[in-house]
């Protein structure tokens, strides 16, 4: 894929050669600590940035988790467990946290159903593959707010095209957006249509590693189509599969951006996760200890999420290995 | 017999993928339909396809509804910054970690790949307080600075320049280059698909970003595209022509790059998910 030959390397170094032609000759020195100072300067940007950016936070916010802190009005109080106390018994809470699963375990069986069944009849004899690949990716690429934007309309009660779809085959219209629990649906739709094209990807590259003798095998023992995908495809795609559930989960559990301006997490709380919950709380209420506590809580789940699938996957991964 | 229901069968592939492909790009169709026409031939049902007459100028009036254009240019700035000043970092950092001998340089590597694993909305709200104590809340800084490093893009760096044979610097060396010009004349040169995949998912990552502009920015013309866009819906909730045409708008220029370096996108979308 890097199509870097070694004849264009050689090229190249000819070319550095007469480049450094033009430096004295110097004899390098190594001491003991080896590259320490060049290593130093090289990393610093990134180090610096990284401190302020990503280690002092995680850390900050674990501190910040036992304080009770508007971050405007004066300092900081240690409050002990108190934010995680009220939040488990704040019912607000479990409900955002079932929103945010029912959110994740609704995308994924469909998103990865939907991405593998594209990504097989692509993996076979297709005209315009090309073409159909990049329409499927499209969505991915594009901005959350917009797709968002896009699809509130799609979705409006009166003239919008999903009601319009489903009448033709004799649904009656729905207030999509309107009605708690019609609302999550919409959401998950919209979901799996801006992402599936990313596992599609990962799946074709999964399809693309299965070799092709063991089909070629299936076949003169009389096995059909169905018992192919059963008993090659699904068993060979197995450590694929787990990767993108793994990553599919992790996504979903953060999800943002659509449901910002798809729902503003309403209606009645319906379409409220986890995200929208972390930043209301820090940035309508100015609560940063509360909404520190709520983003490690969320922090642990997706660890937690992250251990058994890598666990789960390595298990899978050994037993069909043999 | 059995080649018949071959054909067959391969028809009905054919029929469901394209049923399917465009059932996924309507969407697109429909916005790019809906901000030509006028609020007339947008509110009738059934819905009506293509307009009478169209009328681009639902362009020109979403740029004077809202100023567009400004959000445009802080959009393209502040991606652009990010962009090179990222390709900057990551290969300085990722030359560190695949060149050079240092003591700590594995576990330094390894902390920086358990850092892909922190999901952001645990460092947003602490970054957003450095921000406020530098005092650059609502500014250009506070939508680059944070930006500017990446532990994904050292990764990606870092394995490319792996693959690099070490020969190929060895010259340079013995003519006492320093590891600032081995890594401009030689690395940087022959890593250029790396970069690129770089380049082009930051690019379309800092584009698309909203909710760290939703956080850090205050002014109206502070504004992002996206950001624009999404406070635009509030305003004009049921305006779709006008909402739509802002929505081309927003997803064109990530549309356009990426039909022409699709291979990157898709390069760049993968190997990110590989960091979680």
């Amino acid at each position: 894929m890097y199509n870097t030959t070694p004849e264009i390397q050689e090229e190249r170094v000819l070319e550095a050669g007469i480049t450094y032609g033009k430096y004295p000759a110097k004899k390098s020195k190594k001491n003991k600590k080896g590259d320490l100072y060049s290593a130093l300067l090289f990393l610093s940007p990134t180090l610096i940035i990284f401190s302020a950016f990503v280690l002092f936070p995680v850390i900050f916010s674990f501190y910040l988790s036992f304080q009770k802190w508007n971050m405007f009005g004066g300092s900081s109080t240690y409050v002990g467990l108190d934010n995680y106390i009220r939040m488990f018994k704040s019912a607000e809470f479990w409900s955002v946290l079932k929103n945010t699963a029912y959110y994740t375990f609704g995308t994924i069986p469909l998103n990865m159903g939907f991405s593998l069944l594209v990504a097989y009849v692509l993996h076979k004899k297709i005209f315009g593959k090309k073409l159909l690949r990049t329409l499927f990716f499209a969505p991915v690429v594009i901005s959350p707010v917009a797709a968002a934007v896009i699809w509130r309309w799609l979705y409006d009660p009166n003239f919008g095209l999903v009601n319009y779809f489903m009448g033709i085959i004799g649904f009656d219209p729905v207030n999509w957006l309107n009605d708690p629990t019609a609302a999550m649906f919409a959401l998950i739709v919209m979901g799996v249509w801006k992402t599936f094209g990313i596992n599609m990807v990962l799946f074709a590259a999964g399809l693309e590693a299965i070799p092709q003798h063991y089909y070629e095998a299936a076949e003169i023992d009389g096995a059909g189509q169905w018992a192919k995908f059963k008993n090659i495809t699904i068993p060979l795609l197995a450590p694929t599969t787990f990767f993108i559930m793994v990553m599919s989960m992790i996504s979903s559990f953060q999800v943002f951006d659509i449901v910002y301006v798809l729902t503003s997490g309403g209606p009645l709380g319906a379409t409220k996760v986890m995200v929208f919950y972390v930043y209301e709380h820090a940035f309508k209420y100015f609560e940063m200890g509360y909404a520190s506590a709520a983003a490690y809580v969320l922090f642990a789940i997706l660890f937690v999420l992250t251990l058994l699938q890598v666990k789960y996957m390595k298990n899978k991964v050994y037993s069909y290995g043999g | 017999m059995a080649k018949k229901s071959t054909i067959a069968k391969s028809i009905s592939e054919h029929i469901f993928i394209y049923i399917l492909a465009f059932f996924t790009i309507a969407p697109f169709i429909w916005m790019i339909l809906t901000s030509v026409k006028d609020m007339g031939e947008i509110y009738v049902y059934p819905p009506k396809w293509l307009p009478d007459q169209f009328h681009f100028d639902n362009y020109a009036k979403v740029f004077e509804a809202a100023p567009f254009g400004r959000y445009y240019l802080n959009s393209i700035f502040v991606a652009v910054f990010v962009t090179v000043g990222q390709l900057i970092t990551c290969s300085m950092a990722a030359y560190a970690f695949a060149r050079l001998k240092f003591p700590g340089r594995n576990i330094l590597f390894f902390i920086f790949l358990g850092t892909m694993m922190i999901p952001y909305n645990v460092t947003m709200i602490p970054s957003f307080m450095v921000l406020y104590w530098l005092g650059w809340v609502d500014s250009y800084q506070a939508l680059i600075v944070p930006g500017l490093a990446s532990a994904f893009g050292v990764f990606l760096l870092r394995q490319f320049f792996l693959t690099i044979p070490k020969e190929l610097e060895e010259a340079a060396v013995m003519d006492g280059a320093s590891k600032f010009t081995i890594l401009r004349k030689i690395i940087v040169p022959l890593s250029k698909p790396a970069l690129a995949t770089l380049a082009i998912f930051t690019f379309m990552g800092v584009f698309n970003d909203f909710i760290w502009a939703l956080i850090v920015i205050n002014s109206e013309s502070m504004r992002t595209v996206q950001l624009g866009l999404a406070i635009f819906r509030d305003r004009y909730l049921t305006q779709w022509d006008l909402l739509m045409a802002g929505s081309v708008t927003a997803v064109l220029p990530i549309l356009v790059v990426f039909f022409f370096a699709q291979k990157y996108f898709i390069k760049g979308i993968t190997l990110s998910g590989l960091k979680e």
